[in-house]
């Protein structure tokens, strides 16, 4: 069963196996409902928005509420462990946050999934993916990871159980994606995909490496990727770690 | 996890040792991280594991029989490959693996001379993106990619892969 919404502007779609339709549902509708959430408090297009309030006092965090020091946590977390590269906060104070919010909302919206009973489902937030269990007979999710050069090709497919997936690249959104250590936009990759236990630290991970360029696949790994993928700015595949091709050392 | 996709995963990690060994050299330098490894765990090692650089155009039949080894619980285990020589020198790598995972990849040997590190990517990416190539055919269950807005969601695989 497939339900599909446009939340935080981004078409998201949740895809379940395995369950009694009602039950799918209501679970489904309370995912959305999380995401719903985040984007009230987190949109910068909403004046009312906590994140839009503190940013109208030039970044005063004090009194925010659990899930803002949450998600400024995280972020303050990867912007030092990618030595600035990962930024959230610009230079006059404010907070820029989109690069944690998406995976983190769809991440608590894939885990009330499972608190919901759900074991076999596969959330897509715009692009963002989180799965567990399996789509059937227990083989294993297969992931298409984007081609940066086509909206209707794939550089590889990934088979994943129980991870997050998540891509970083400008081909969508266009040079969004800044290098805090100089402030210009990153152009090192076209595409990062990385591969993690959870869906947050997988999109963290992939905007950091996008930031960082070719030297982030490799420290990515010591930060808790289990594996990356990427397309470097000439067009090379470069890829590291626990990555299982669909298909891979078998034959069809 | 069942050992079908088991192979897959080794499969790939074993093609990233001559990834390793050339990017690698490339971008983090030589010896980083294996020590603290090798001397907690007891190692194990097998020569002839790594294929060479220049077996593009057989990559699954060797490292796929050799693959086979590490176990799937997390021990360590280091694999050492046999030195291949390549027309840019002879190149030598030992990997570490927890599981199916490379933890460290450091090279024994390789060419010195400057600017031949980019050439002998040259051989080993192909081989990465053959594996790549060859897995687009599968069944696709969902896509990721940079965030999309809904324009151009539209266009896009996931689109279709919602409307089936």
């Amino acid at each position: 069963m497939r339900f599909l919404e446009t939340v935080m502007g981004i078409p998201m779609s949740i895809d379940i196996r395995e369950a009694e339709e009602n039950v799918a549902a209501a679970a489904a509708e309370r995912a959305f409902q999380v995401l719903r959430d985040a984007d009230a408090r987190f949109s910068s297009y909403r004046p009312d928005s906590e994140l839009s309030r503190v940013n109208a006092r030039g970044g005063d965090a004090s009194g925010v509420s659990d899930d803002f020091a949450e998600v400024v946590g995280l972020g303050s977390t990867m912007a030092e462990a990618s030595g600035g590269a990962f930024r959230i906060r610009r230079p006059d104070g404010t907070w820029d946050l989109d690069g944690v919010v998406k995976g983190w909302a769809a991440d608590r919206a894939a885990r009330s999934l499972s608190r919901g009973g759900l074991r076999d489902y596969c959330l897509n937030a715009g692009g963002d993916v989180a799965v567990s269990g399996s789509p059937g007979e227990g083989r294993p999710w297969n992931v298409g990871v984007r081609s940066p050069d086509s909206a209707t090709e794939v550089l590889a497919v990934l088979e994943v159980r129980d991870v997050g997936v998540a891509t970083s690249g400008a081909y969508e959104r266009g040079a969004h994606i800044v290098d805090g250590r100089s402030g210009g936009a990153a152009t090192g990759l076209r595409s990062a995909t990385v591969v993690a236990a959870d869906l947050t630290t997988a999109d963290l991970l992939a905007t950091a490496v996008f930031a960082l360029g070719e030297d982030g696949i490799r420290w990515a790994m010591g930060n808790g990727a289990r594996g990356v993928l990427a397309v470097d700015a000439a067009g090379r595949l470069l890829g590291l770690g626990e990555l299982a091709f669909a298909g891979g050392g078998r034959p069809r | 996890m069942n050992n079908k996709s088991w192979r897959g995963t080794v499969l790939f990690t074993i093609i990233l040792v001559v990834m390793g060994a050339t990017v690698g050299l490339k971008l983090y330098g030589v010896g980083e991280q294996s020590t603290a490894l090798s001397s907690a765990h007891a190692t194990t090692t097998t020569p002839s594991a790594t294929p060479t650089p220049s077996a593009s155009s057989t990559p699954a039949t060797t490292p796929t029989s050799s693959a086979a080894a590490p176990a799937p619980a997390a021990t360590t285990k280091t694999v050492t490959g046999t030195a291949v020589d390549t027309r840019y020198g002879p190149v030598q790598v030992k990997v570490t693996f927890e599981g199916t995972k490379i933890t460290a990849i450091d090279a024994i040997q390789y060419p010195t001379e400057s600017g031949r590190d980019q050439e002998i990517n040259s051989q080993a990416i192909p081989m990465l993106q053959q594996e790549a190539m060859s897995s687009q055919s599968a069944k696709i269950d969902t896509i990721s990619g940079a965030t999309y807005t809904s324009e151009g969601y539209i266009q896009s695989l996931q689109s279709a892969i919602d409307q089936r």
